[in-house]
């Protein structure tokens, strides 16, 4: 049976690992290889960076983390922050990344999705949606790390982003991130259930209950959390051995 | 000994030369291994690995656009039997055709057809993350238990015209062939580079292998 992943997510600034509350106030959480490393031997499904900065003069920090990353994991490796262009996408997957992750860059330009799923397989693909309720099971999409509201609407463009040929959704809930009180998992399931390919869920993961209702309540693939794990309230193994005795399948 | 990976600009050539760099430095007589697309080089390769993600097509044609690239994989691999590992799009392309973005001929040294997965509604497609393999014995899969979680990412799957060019497989809920195997021509569905260090002993294993 096809397992559901546990993705451990570092949050990088100018090569340090960071997670914000709320996408501010970032606390400084240590070395993204050395926290890779662990997650690795672990039993982390795969791992997560998310270049928060993104400023253009400090890339070649983040390159360096991925390429010494690569050289140490052998578990799939998602790269994004700041991904605009199909050369970012190149470089990314030279340094060793496995997937890349695109955010704002998909929203401004969509062509780009489709673009960069021919050149390297939607497997590849990664599409980063920021969401935040605006009513009613209707959700908007933020742009620029969160900063950026839009008139999207988060259902919409996850199902346009799907037909371009994106291969999985993270999905973050804007309202839960940072808070500890669960995954939105009304989101999840509304975008879970009207596309085909995989939905992680990020944000507001808080306790191991958290992550066995991402996935009954929220139906998703695959579980991304950070300061959870970095802060070290749970291990990987807490988390897998607490869905296995609720009868979900994870990699042991 | 010479290790040739084939660059013809695939995605996961850069985890797959790491990873078997990785496995090499712990062997006892390891392999020099040479990332190259150059005819010339691959002729003189003992092992060949082939990577490849994203869709057949693109990967065929991006090999073909490589002059005598083809040519020489099947000189040394058909013609001088020395042991090959394809990965991923890499191991779907030993076929015969893939019906993915309409047919396109594969090598066709392995008898068989890539075609979609058939999943019902509720199975995400691809399917993407880690399966359970089980296998034929065989020393490429030696020291694996079965049941084993393999990192897998994919849309279509090599159907084998024969049973017994399938070694392994996984369930999604149908089975899907995980591995392929003729003669001294070995391919994996799922990703070792990525299978955390059940992939490096399937590394490990087909680095080891001397087909009689």
């Amino acid at each position: 049976m096809l397992k559901k992943r546990i993705i451990p997510c570092l949050d990088v600034d100018r090569g340090r690992v960071v997670k914000g509350v709320n996408f501010v106030d970032l606390i400084d959480a240590g070395d993204p290889v050395e926290q890779a490393k662990i997650y690795n031997s672990e039993g982390a499904d795969e791992l997560c960076f998310l270049d928060i900065t993104a400023s253009s003069d400090d890339r070649e920090t983040l390159f360096e983390v991925v390429k010494k990353t690569a050289e140490n994991c052998f578990i799939p490796l998602t790269v994004g922050g700041g991904v605009r262009t199909i050369d970012d996408i190149s470089r990314l997957l030279h340094h060793g990344a496995d997937k890349v992750s695109i955010n704002t860059a998909a929203v401004e330009n969509i062509d780009l999705v489709a673009k960069a799923a021919k050149k390297y397989g939607s497997s590849t693909i990664v599409i980063a949606v920021d969401a935040k309720k605006n009513g009613d099971k209707s959700w908007n999409i933020f742009t620029h790390g969160g900063r950026k509201p839009t008139d999207i609407d988060a259902l919409e463009y996850c199902i346009e982003v799907a037909n371009l040929g994106a291969g999985e959704i993270l999905l973050t809930s804007m309202d839960r991130d940072g808070t500890k009180i669960g995954f939105d998992n009304e989101l999840l399931s509304t975008v879970s259930s009207s596309i085909d390919i995989p939905v992680i869920a990020s944000g507001g993961v808080g306790n191991l209950e958290h992550f066995v209702e991402g996935v009954l309540k929220g139906g998703a693939s695959a579980l991304l959390a950070a300061s959870i794990f970095h802060f070290g309230e749970y291990s990987i193994k807490d988390v897998k051995t607490y869905l296995a005795e609720q009868n979900i399948a994870v990699r042991i | 000994m010479k290790l040739v990976i084939i660059n013809y600009g695939s995605g996961n050539l850069h985890s797959v030369h790491k990873a078997f760099e990785a496995v090499n430095n712990n062997l006892e007589n390891p392999y020099e291994i040479i990332v190259t697309n150059t005819p010339s080089e691959i002729l003189k390769a003992d092992k060949i690995v082939l990577p490849g993600v994203g869709a057949f097509q693109d990967c065929k044609n991006a090999i073909h656009k490589i002059d005598g690239l083809f040519e020489s994989l099947e000189q040394v691999v058909i013609g001088e039997k020395k042991t090959f590992m394809g990965i991923c799009v890499g191991m779907q392309l030993l076929a015969e055709k893939s019906l993915e973005f309409g047919e396109c001929e594969g090598f066709g040294w392995i008898p068989g057809e890539v075609i979609k997965i058939e999943a019902p509604a509720d199975y995400k497609i691809p399917h993407m993350g880690w399966n359970e393999v089980t296998f034929r014995n065989h020393e490429l899969l030696n020291n694996i238990s079965q049941n084993t979680d393999f990192y897998f990412v994919h849309s279509y799957y090599f159907r084998t015209q024969k049973n017994e060019n399938c070694i392994a497989t996984t369930k999604y809920p149908n089975p899907i062939t995980a591995a392929v195997l003729k003669e001294n021509i070995f391919g994996t569905q799922f990703h070792p580079e990525k299978s955390h260090n059940n992939g490096k002993q399937i590394i490990t294993n087909f680095l080891e292998w001397e087909p009689s």
